[in-house]
């Protein structure tokens, strides 16, 4: 039959991907139970509940750009930022919760990157949900045993006298990555500096956008 | 001077917070945080003691000898008191 291996593949040329119907599991069994538990005792409501999804899914990488740029462009932020870096982001405006945030920079001489080796802490409560890679085995065990090569795959190349600090994010404190400022963008206003800022370069694995003339 | 731990070389079972790759490695204090409660109590729902935290820093050549990308580069991670002893 000449068609027969094309038959698990989508019109698209991609694979099927398996329905996900099987029963649930142990655990999404629980989470349902506890869930429903207490809304019928009257400790949350199921609108609470959608409330604080909504607030989830509105946090993006973008406040974290905001509060990069704020510290690039305002020495009294930046230092408060450097003693406290949740008190600094709450004044700034953004609801962290109860996230203990902590602020590393990247210098000429030290370059950081953030990995949960244990599980997938992330600071969630400023930069929104983390990417998938983040959780995967392989950057969790990869990024403390050869960081280097890890940002070498994700284009970061840095020479030998730049110190690469590894932050394992074991216990209560989160941390963002506070890039180098792109050179470049002197005069440029923190709309335009947030706007270089990308996800990757809070998280380590990545730098700012460079500065293009227009 | 930063004071100078080595973590306990130990291997529980449960929960526990330290990562097994630094167990038995020495590294300096950085900062001291909390007091934040043992996760190791927490995990089970018993009364759990408030303990400090310190963030320590190795070397890759401490943690991964030879195998190290640059022996010179460094991880930091947050360390329950209890799992550090005087180096």
């Amino acid at each position: 039959m000449p068609h027969d291996h094309h038959e698990h593949l989508s019109p698209s040329g991609h694979p099927f991907r398996a329905d996900n119907d099987g029963p649930l599991t142990y655990w999404q069994a629980m989470e349902i139970a506890v869930r429903e538990l207490l809304i019928e005792k009257g400790v949350t409501t199921a609108a609470e509940i959608m409330r604080q999804i909504d607030t989830m899914d509105a946090r993006t990488p973008s406040n974290g750009a905001k509060v990069v740029a704020r510290v690039w462009t305002d020495p009294e932020f930046r230092a408060a930022m450097q003693t406290d870096a949740s008190q600094a982001t709450r004044e700034m405006g953004y609801d962290i919760g109860p996230m203990k945030l902590i602020a590393v920079e990247n210098t000429d001489a030290l370059h950081n990157v953030v990995v949960c080796t244990l599980c997938s802490c992330y600071p969630r409560n400023l930069l929104g949900l983390p990417p998938d890679w983040y959780k995967s085995r392989a950057y969790r065990s990869r990024t403390v045993r050869e960081p280097r090569r890890v940002l070498t795959e994700f284009g970061v190349n840095l020479p030998e006298d730049v110190e690469v600090r590894v932050h394992d994010s074991t216990a209560d404190m989160r941390y963002i990555v506070i890039p180098a400022r792109p050179a470049g963008t002197d005069g440029w206003n923190v709309d335009a500096l947030a706007a270089l800022v990308t996800r990757d370069s809070m998280i380590g694995t990545g730098l700012p956008k460079a500065a293009e003339c227009d | 001077m930063p004071e100078l731990v080595r973590v306990r070389a130990d291997m529980p079972p449960g929960h526990v917070r330290t990562p097994a790759y630094l167990r038995g490695k020495c590294g300096l204090i950085e900062r001291t945080l909390g007091p934040f409660y043992n996760p190791e109590q927490l995990a089970y729902g018993v009364k759990a003691d408030a303990l400090p935290l310190h963030r320590v820093r190795f070397t890759m050549a401490e943690v991964w000898g030879d195998q190290a990308e640059i022996p010179t580069d460094t991880i930091e991670a947050e360390i329950y008191a209890h799992w550090l002893e005087p180096a």
